[in-house]
């Protein structure tokens, strides 16, 4: 288990700061406790969430949405022809309803299929734990060598 | 008026350090053909991800101009971004949209668009400035006037169905589309 403080001061640490996305459950403790130095833009729908980061990121922002797993269906297509051809790499932060198929029905087949999903899109993602810190410089350098977009998928419970 | 010409008087009218998003298809690639500078990015794919880019430029760079140039079917398939435009209110941003009530890169069906007040619902989403204009130079006062005026502005644009001759594919890879567009949004005005 690790903090919303933790959560947000490891994402500042390595100065992400413009953040965009849809809300989920699992998400609550993180975008319930905002802190005032993260630029958080409520988007209407995942992909356009995705757009603007990127667009944030062409400015000179590092950047990520935040999003649940139902909306990686919505930027499956800006994932395959925006963010993986001009090669812009933005942090995703997913959530994993549906985990081990405990979960309400509409979430049990995305659940399923999400990590399959991001492998045949070649987006290298780690799944959140205590080592957070470790995994989100991991990612960061990702970005830094692969200039695409790279996931990081949290489970319930994990951010308290 | 046509298309090409509409993109041909945001071109001049723009000041280098200008940024300009174009939709996917026949409108980057006649705005590729008529208005090429290092501060345009030709959006290859992504239909309705071009304001959703320009916005977040636009709330990073706050300085910057952006204009995002759409398609109605492009603003049609993303409608949604109007109003997320509206309410964080950059005063940097001005949408242009080229109206000719087709999906012209895919053969020319029409779109819903002569039955959908797009400028309408751009004013009562809370646009600052909103303005349906027919003629090139209504086009290009109400243009001028609006990258003066303080965003964000909604520009819808009447055009017929016409497409430039002989009109170029965009032969830059898009990595060096990014590459020079992120130059230019560096540039101070």
């Amino acid at each position: 288990m690790i903090s919303s403080i933790f959560f947000w001061s490891t994402l500042k640490k390595n100065k992400f700061r413009f953040f965009s996305g849809v809300p989920c459950s699992i998400l609550k403790p993180v975008l319930n406790n905002l802190p005032k130095d993260i630029t958080y833009i409520k988007a209407i729908r995942e992909d356009s969430a995705l757009g603007v980061v990127s667009g944030a990121y062409l400015a000179g922002k590092k950047s990520g949405i935040l999003i649940q797993n139902s909306g990686l269906g919505n930027i499956i297509n800006p994932l395959t022809s925006f963010n993986l051809v001009y090669k812009i790499p933005v942090l995703l932060i997913i959530t994993w309803r549906g985990y081990r198929g405990k979960d309400a029905p509409e979430h049990l087949i995305m659940g399923k299929i999400m990590n399959d999903f991001l492998k045949i899109m070649k987006i290298p993602y780690k799944i959140i734990s205590r080592d957070f810190a470790k995994q989100v410089k991991w990612a960061d350098r990702e970005m830094k060598n692969k200039r695409i977009p790279v996931a990081l998928i949290l489970k319930k419970g994990i951010v308290q | 008026m046509k298309r090409h010409q509409a993109l041909k008087i945001i071109a001049e009218n723009l000041k280098k350090s200008d940024l300009v998003i174009s939709t996917t298809g026949m409108i980057s690639r006649e705005l590729f053909s008529t208005g090429e500078r290092k501060g345009n990015f030709y959006m290859v794919g992504s239909m309705g991800l071009a304001t959703p880019v320009a916005l977040g430029i636009t709330l990073a760079n706050p300085w910057k101009k952006v204009i995002s140039v759409e398609g109605d079917g492009s603003i049609l398939l993303n409608l949604g971004i109007i109003s997320l435009a509206a309410f964080l209110k950059p005063k940097n941003l001005l949408i242009v949209v080229l109206d000719n009530e087709v999906y012209a890169s895919t053969g020319g069906q029409p779109t819903i668009s002569p039955k959908v007040n797009l400028e309408k619902i751009a004013q009562s989403a809370g646009f600052r400035n909103t303005k349906k204009v027919e003629t090139n130079n209504s086009f290009r006062n109400s243009l001028k006037k609006f990258l003066k005026n303080k965003g964000p502005s909604f520009l819808l644009t009447k055009v017929d169905k016409s497409q430039l001759e002989d009109v170029l594919r965009v032969s830059l890879t898009p990595e060096q589309i990014r590459d020079r567009f992120q130059k230019v949004c560096h540039q101070k005005p």
